[in-house]
């Protein structure tokens, strides 16, 4: 069961190469977006078999944390390339 | 956690052939979809290849996860890992799309006609 669990933790990786090179060769901001959310989702499923690998199960809540902190910087980075600011007012945001 | 294959009889012995079926096919769709974000020759496209990714791509090694876990907790979280993403995953490849046609990046339509390399913002600080 290690091999396959190892190949799988290759294949992730493999993926994960992939997004990189996406968001080193995106013209636009979103695609930069795009591949950093991908390697955010990426990371939590490659934490989930490595923690199989290793025989812990604390890697589980890890991956729940990144899961949900991923989402959250997605969508700020969505706001500040949409608004050009944090701000929570949207008379200080640009249109 | 991980069992000894043939120990326990021939029912353990199938859900490890399907859970290692399970997390080689979703490693399998994950490399689908990063050769599709990186081939595929426009912003929308790529967005179908990183759904393929946030969608097949972790449910199924998931669920095969889920079948050799030894103990009801570890399959309960990653339930709720797989719930979470299944959900988060779809709603920011929205909100993507979404913020890219309200900042005018525009689909390249049938004839290939598209307004994309004008439109498109650079990855720089100051736009604003």
């Amino acid at each position: 069961m290690n091999h396959v669990l190892t190949a799988a933790a290759m294949l992730v990786l493999v993926t994960m190469t992939l997004a990189f090179v996406r968001a080193w060769l995106g013209p636009t901001i979103f695609d930069r977006v795009l591949a950093l959310n991908m390697f955010g989702t990426k990371t939590v499923l490659l934490i989930c078999v490595a923690g199989f690998l290793i025989e812990r199960t604390d890697f589980l809540d890890l991956a729940l944390l990144y899961s949900l902190m991923n989402f959250i910087g997605t969508v700020a980075l969505l706001r500040y390339a949409r608004y050009g600011t944090f701000n929570d007012s949207l008379k200080d945001a640009g249109t | 956690m991980i069992e000894l294959i043939g120990e326990l009889g021939p029912l353990l012995v199938a859900m490890q052939v399907a859970s290692g079926i399970l997390l080689i096919s979703g490693g399998v769709f994950s490399v689908v979809g990063g050769i599709g974000i990186v081939r595929l020759p426009e912003f929308y496209s790529r967005l179908h290849g990183g759904g393929i990714t946030d969608t097949a791509g972790v449910i199924l090694p998931l669920l095969g996860l889920m079948l050799i876990s030894g103990s009801w907790l570890v399959a309960i979280k990653l339930a709720m890992i797989m719930f979470f993403l299944f959900i988060a995953s779809p709603s920011s490849s929205h909100a993507l799309a979404k913020a890219a046609l309200s900042w005018g990046i525009k689909p390249t339509l049938e004839h290939g006609e598209s307004v994309y390399v004008e439109n498109a913002p650079k990855a720089t600080g100051d736009q604003r």
